[in-house]
């Protein structure tokens, strides 16, 4: 996993409600099976036309194509566990993803692929949106170390993030391997469930 | 004395492997299941790092998002679906899993198997890369679903890093109406609650309506939590639950029965036991419902009429339901029963049990489906499909004009051969009506199967109780 120390890009604003993992990625992008090239699905149906031809969208506008951090709303990601709509992202380039609250597995799945969300109040996501429909005009700088995020006109706003999975993204770990030193922890609570639960 | 716990808590407990100094715990998993979409880049992790699954026996898998529901003799036509399918069976066998073969009987929808044979059981920690895993918390176990990052977790030790959650009780009391159901029960919750309304917690169902439920009714509960925002949803287990495991394939046998069920009398939560949140709901309030926008939460009764936009609590819900109603096509203040229907769709993990299709047919019996009207029922499983057969209820649903399929997921997500086209309206007892859920630009209106019959009979959205 790449580690997420900060970064400095402008933010798109995708300023809706309830964004599910099917609209992030619709289901005839979820057949492969592979990790990478899921660009090409990423918000499909708000991108393209019934035909497949591309629609005004904001990550296709060339002030956001490079994007790094999009700014949206309330209960992004809710839907289903595919860990898709990450990789789709990433695979776009984006890192960060802000909004005023994450449906709980998409949270989660974005800190195993290298993506920081931030959840703040409405209020602090409102003045980020203004920011960010300010195009190329305005870059937003994300600093995890410091739980900082530097609007463009020198505003600061500080953000929660639980201590283990910011350790993890600093560092770019992975869990497999730091659950792998616990091999011995594991073995023991087999043995002791074997012992008082035979029947499963 | 310790504190009192819920049922959350004390299974919590049981599984702690290790708790680091700031809460984050590595958690045991008893049971593991697979499915084709999720697994595939899990299982090439473990390849490339030369890891092996550390308890095949406890992981089960089985196709069901791609695979076709008719003609399955000549395979799947879609290169992509059989690709995937393939894959699975490849990796199955490569690490000595357990597969449910597509045409083997045993083969539907992972979280119908699972239940169906044994394989879920009470105070059990239950894990898929699937968010509708929370169907087995019907037993009493914490199940939730997860991304193919920690398929792989599982895969390689059996555990996984969690945090523990909230815990949220939802009573409902009192009885329901005649004609009200579970999934009437869930929609109305998820009404009242929001779709992010669980966000972080694990929510508990409890209550004299919920008591009375069967095990197929609690799995219909259980399987919506995610749809009110909840990783996970729980029933305390009862002797409805002991019955209902009772003689399936991998349940305790004989010896390990009585050990099991006096383990699993210890799970209910104590009493006084303290919840970060409570809601009461009364059994009374519910009618039968069904959703009219794109989220689940935009459900009303049957006998309500579509909202307006000036109807939202606040900017970004107005343009929300403005949103929904233009995708919808439907009008503000239109009846909801006036609403002309295309196709049904009867199955998924929500409602794709034999007690369900008993619903549909005790509905369809006598009757025709509407001439401008496709129904189809998806059995959840090849074993529910079956039953089905041996109840006749095939001969009641083909005489009724339904198409009578094979066992997957199906139009719940559109991933195999069945969808909607741009526009059209389906009356489904699946779980979600997000844009595109069912086929790009189609149209879903979530609802019970008794509705979903009621509807394929009247040709647009009809109150089931015209039809008891
Ligand atoms: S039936 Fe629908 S919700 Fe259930 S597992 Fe299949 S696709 Fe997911």
């Amino acid at each position: 996993m790449e580690k997420f120390t900060s970064l400095t890009s402008v933010a798109a604003p995708l300023p809706l409600v309830n964004i599910d993992t099917d609209m992030i990625i619709p289901k005839q992008f979820l057949k492969t099976v592979k990790r990478t090239g899921l660009k090409a699905g990423l918000f499909y149906e708000l991108r393209t036309d019934e035909q497949g031809n591309p629609k005004d969208f904001v990550l296709d506008e060339p002030a956001y194509k490079d994007a790094k951090i999009l700014v949206t709303g309330d209960n992004f990601g809710c839907g289903s566990s595919r860990e898709h709509a990450p990789w789709a992202l990433l695979d776009q380039g984006i890192r960060c993803v802000i909004a005023p609250s994450f449906a709980d597995i998409f949270y989660n799945n974005c800190f195993k692929n290298g993506i920081l969300p931030i959840a703040l109040p409405q209020e602090q996501v409102d003045m980020l949106m203004d920011d960010a429909r300010r195009g190329s005009n305005a870059v937003v700088s994300v600093d995890l170390e410091n739980q900082e995020i530097k609007g463009p006109d020198g505003g600061t706003i500080t953000f929660e993030v639980d201590a283990h999975r910011k350790h993890c993204l600093l560092n770019g770990l992975d869990d497999i391997g730091l659950t792998f030193e616990k091999a011995e922890h594991i073995d023991q609570f087999e043995a002791k469930r074997k012992a008082t639960q035979p029947w499963l | 004395m310790s504190n009192p716990r819920t049922l959350f808590d004390k299974i919590w407990d049981n599984h702690v492997v290790h708790r680091q100094d700031d809460g984050t715990c590595l958690l045991y998993i008893d049971r593991h299941l697979v499915h084709e979409v999720t697994s595939p880049q899990a299982f090439e992790g473990l390849r490339m790092t030369g890891r092996k699954v550390r308890r095949p026996e406890n992981t089960l898998a089985v196709p069901d998002h791609n695979v076709p529901t008719s003609g399955r003799a000549q395979g799947i036509a879609d290169e992509e679906s059989r690709i995937q399918v393939e894959t699975l069976s490849r990796n199955c066998e490569e690490f000595g899993v357990q597969l449910f073969g597509m045409n083997d009987i045993r083969q539907g929808v992972v979280h119908i198997i699972g239940p169906e044979q044994g394989f879920t059981l009470p105070g059990m920690t239950i894990v898929c890369g699937d968010s509708h895993t929370a169907t087995h918390g019907a037993f009493g176990s914490l199940a939730f679903g997860i991304g193919t990052s920690e398929v792989e977790h599982v895969l390689a030790t059996q555990t996984l890093i969690q945090k523990p959650a909230k815990n949220m009780r939802i009573t409902v009391e009192g009885d329901l109406l005649p004609g009200v159901t579970a999934k009437d029960m869930i929609l109305h919750i998820i009404g009242v609650i929001g779709t992010a309304g669980g966000t972080g917690y694990v929510i508990e169902y409890a209550g004299e309506a919920m008591r009375k439920l069967s095990m197929e009714g609690r799995m219909t509960i259980c399987n919506m939590s995610i749809e009110a925002g909840a990783r996970a949803g729980l029933i305390a287990p009862d002797e409805t639950t002991f019955e209902y495991i009772k003689g399936r394939p991998l349940a305790p046998k004989a010896g390990n029965w009585e050990q099991a069920v006096a383990y699993w009398k210890t799970l209910p939560s104590d009493a006084g036991a303290k919840y970060d949140k409570e809601i009461v709901v009364q059994a009374a309030d519910i009618e039968p419902q069904v959703t009219w926008g794109t989220s689940p939460e935009d459900v009303v009764g049957i006998s309500a009429f579509v909202p307006a936009p000036s109807d939202g609590r606040d900017a970004n819900k107005k343009s929300a339901i403005e949103r929904s109603l233009d995708y919808m096509g439907l009008k503000a203040g239109q009846r909801v029963q006036d609403i002309i229907i295309d196709k049904v769709f009867i199955g998924s993990c929500t409602n794709g049990r034999i007690e369900d299709l008993r619903e549909v047919a005790r509905i369809a019996k006598g009757r025709k489906v509407a001439e401008s009207v496709y129904a189809m029922i998806v059995p959840g499983s090849g074993l529910v499909k079956l039953q089905a057969e041996e109840e006749g209820l095939d001969e009641i649903f083909i005489e009724a004009g339904f198409d009578w399929r094979e066992p997957g997921c199906s139009m719940c997500l559109a991933m195999n051969a069945d969808r909607l086209s741009p526009g059209e309206r389906c009356a489904s007892t699946s779980n979600r009506n997000f844009e595109g859920r069912q086929g790009r630009g189609g149209r879903t209106h979530l609802l019970s199967p008794a509705m979903a019959a009621a509807a394929a009979i009247a040709g647009h959205l009809a109150d089931v109780r015209d039809y008891e």
